[in-house]
């Protein structure tokens, strides 16, 4: 989902309009939107305080609150990295710090091909796997700094 | 072929990360070949083998253990066809082997008690083992009786806290007005904690079913189940479950032929650790930010919605059928005086046999890291064991027996928590653990409370500079000043409980904390900015570490002696995992 093409509120009507008429249901709708565009497009939150009737400050608040919701665009492949206990004692700082070596770009950051975002997350539940990551949903258990540079390199590859 | 044979894979979310989706799909494409049962299953408990693998021949099971897809194909010709079971991959056979260990005869399973043996995704395999029987005799005996039911039970809330569930249940009963809501929290948000997410993956009607036997004791008609979005094979396993349930009477208008009416819906959450805490989970539920509120007025009183709310955790909902079923008198026969029946640990860190264990309350902490959990992965000694999460503690080795039950844990500085165990041997540094909490909590502190929002970010600059090298004396007392503030001063459990890390750490490890303060010196090992990598006389000139070397740092010829240039040396361990001769010492 490139940020420089215009963001069309199609998706976002059609949204919204399965949601009308039931209450508290902010978070889902801004969830299927995520889903729908990748992330939450200051305009899409404009249409929605519209058509729900909730002020766009509201709907911001929400939307920064929770770690989910994304106001940026990301690359083609979420790399998401747990940091839980476990994967902590089992090494996930290397792992953070070798993807970050081998893309070049930090944590939280996407790459200048929009090939790869690299995130943090709290835990995947996964613990006896540690260290552990996800890439678009697929986890991948007991890495070690050159699996995860292996891994990112296939990607690569199979993508050229 | 001769018994007829049933083969399970467990496809939980550890299994799929190992691989189990492969192993499935190869056992698929040979079952129809071969003509024999094939059934996919949630968390087997034993996660440090995954992918597992479970033959039965009739009555005999056969547990294969760290299978790839490519041992399918051996697996199906040796055992399936000609009844030789594959020696190199099994981990537990006949009846005999699961007396004899310890990682199941030291178990008791009343929450997982499908977890790992049924299709989760299978009404019918539910109902043949015991499903709904639970909510049809609650329906029965009436919703009085299946208060004093759990209030015989003992059961107490496993989301941490502790509190009676039956308590809590007869608050909401009481509550006037015709609209209440019950609600499961699925929240589970403390890193190193994953049972609810294997018990929801693994037997989602259990908790279905303890859901609608709470909805129905307290009058609710509404259900909700928030559960994290971060849990995707959770939620599909509950949504098949609860159309399932529908669509046969155990949901939905006039359940079993009563006139009980009640549904259930999945929010999810959006990944806010605060959530957890009732009150922020009531304002998420409704569609805003989670931000807890002061109590009173209780949930029971005025909840989602303004209507009142009962909220429970999935482990404490999925013991509910069982107790009902069974009755109080007997759940109350396990566990401890004021710690009834069982409970869930996620054990996981640096131990040998991590995975999923349920163990009756009472037992010690040693016997589960030792006889279940085999000890450390590592072969180091074991540090600490750290319980809770980020509300909890980190135990020291000198209080392994201290016995798992709410008041025993809680006199240890940690807490009994959700269930996560994660086990740190000598190499894990305590004043890095206590820092990374904080920086947990301190990014999911919702901002509302001044001490836990400013406090816990004091807390964890001070931590860094000590992690850092640039620790002071006064350090030790500002984070125990900090500490008490915060706990004081914070509305929810978060604020409340995010200093106890810290607390225990000091507690226990004070010395840690001096080493690094004073001598500047991580003993771990752990804390970069205060260790150096220095080759010894073991150096033979291999050559092996200047290669694995990512920054040229380490130079040298052949058979000779190699040095760590330190100042190119950025400290990433790789030639210590390479040296093959102990010539790598940190310093």
């Amino acid at each position: 989902m490139s940020s420089k093409k215009e963001i069309s509120l199609e998706k976002a009507a059609k949204i919204v309009s399965s949601f009308k008429g039931k209450k508290g249901v902010l978070i889902q709708v801004l969830q299927k939107i995520q889903e729908a565009y990748g992330f939450v497009p200051n305009k899409v939150m404009e249409f929605i305080a519209n058509e729900l009737k909730i002020p766009e400050s509201v709907i911001f608040g929400v939307v920064t609150f929770y770690a989910q919701f994304r106001l940026k665009p990301i690359g083609e492949n979420l790399i998401r990295v747990c940091h839980g206990t476990a994967c902590h004692v089992g090494g996930a700082p290397e792992i953070t710090a070798a993807l970050e070596d081998e893309l070049g770009i930090k944590d939280g950051e996407t790459t200048e091909d929009g090939l790869f975002s690299l995130e943090s997350v709290a835990c995947l539940g996964c613990c006896s796997l540690a260290p552990v990551m996800t890439i678009n949903g697929d986890a991948y258990g007991k890495l070690t700094p050159d699996k995860v540079r292996n891994i990112v390199r296939n990607i690569k590859e199979a993508k050229q | 072929m001769t018994a007829k044979i049933k083969v399970l894979v467990g496809v939980g979310s550890c299994g799929i990360a190992a691989g189990a989706s492969k192993v499935y799909d190869a056992f698929l494409k040979a079952s129809k070949e071969r003509n024999f049962e094939l059934k996919p299953t949630g968390c087997i408990g034993m996660c440090y083998s995954e992918v597992l693998v479970d033959v039965f021949e009739g009555d005999k099971r056969t547990v294969y253990g760290n299978v790839t897809d490519k041992d399918v194909s051996e697996i199906v010709e040796s055992h399936i066809i000609n009844g030789k079971p594959v020696e190199r991959l099994i981990i537990l056979k006949s009846d005999e082997d699961f007396g004899e260990s310890e990682f199941i005869s030291k178990q008791k399973r009343i929450v997982l008690r499908n977890t790992g043996r049924i299709d989760p995704k299978s009404l019918k395999e539910y109902l043949q083992n015991d499903g709904y029987k639970g909510l049809k005799k609650a329906l029965q005996i009436g919703r009085e009786n299946v208060i004093e039911e759990i209030k015989k039970s003992g059961l107490r809330g496993r989301g941490g806290a502790g509190f009676p569930t039956w308590m809590k249940w007869k608050f909401a009963y009481d509550a006037p007005g015709n609209e209440k809501y019950m609600v499961c929290n699925a929240d589970e948000g403390d890193p190193g904690a994953f049972m609810d997410r294997s018990v929801l993956e693994g037997d989602p009607h259990s908790v279905l079913e303890g859901l609608a036997i709470g909805a129905f004791a307290i009058g609710a008609s509404n259900g909700i189940v928030y559960i994290r979005a971060e849990y995707p094979l959770a939620i599909k396993n509950l949504s098949k479950a609860i159309l399932d349930a529908k669509e046969n009477g155990y949901l939905g208008k006039n359940i079993l032929g009563s006139n009980f009416s009640f549904s259930v819906e999945i929010k999810e959450g959006a990944g806010a650790f605060v959530c957890g805490e009732e009150t922020a989970l009531i304002a998420s539920v409704e569609g805003m930010r989670g931000m807890p509120r002061i109590r009173p007025p209780f949930p029971a009183i005025s909840g989602v919605f303004k209507k009142p709310t009962n909220i429970n955790n999935v482990e404490t909902l999925a013991n509910i059928p069982w107790i009902i079923q069974h009755g109080g008198k007997k759940f109350a026969s396990v566990g401890t005086e004021n710690s009834k029946g069982t409970k869930v640990f996620a054990l996981a860190g640096k131990i040998k046999k991590g995975g999923l264990v349920e163990v009756p309350m009472g037992m010690t902490i040693r016997e589960i890291v030792y006889d279940i959990g085999g000890g450390t992965s590592s072969g180091k000694p074991i540090k600490a064991v750290q319980l809770g999460g980020p509300s909890g503690g980190c135990i020291p080795e000198k209080l392994l027996d201290t016995p798992v039950d709410y008041e025993s844990l809680n006199a240890t500085g940690a807490i009994m928590g959700s269930g996560g165990m994660v086990v740190m041997d000598t190499s894990s540094c305590m004043v890095d653990i206590a820092k990374f909490f904080l920086n947990f909590t301190q990014k999911e502190s919702c901002g509302k409370c001044t001490f836990c929002r400013i406090g816990t970010k004091r807390m964890l600059e001070i931590l860094t500079r000590i992690c850092n090298g640039e620790g002071e004396e006064e350090d030790i007392e500002k984070l125990e000043k900090l500490a008490t503030k915060i706990k004081k001063s914070s509305l929810c459990g978060l604020g409340q409980t995010a200093p106890n890390p810290v607390l225990t750490t000091l507690k226990y490890f004070k010395d840690e904390y001096i080493a690094h303060i004073r001598n500047k010196k991580c003993p771990s090992g752990v804390c970069k900015p205060l260790i150096h990598y220095r080759i010894n006389d073991n150096c033979v000139g291999c050559t092996a570490c200047s290669k694995a070397c990512p920054v040229n740092a380490i130079s040298g010829t052949v058979k000779n002696k190699h040095t760590i240039n330190q100042d190119a040396c950025i400290k990433c361990g790789q030639c210590i995992k390479t040296c093959k001769f102990d010539a790598i010492t940190i310093e």
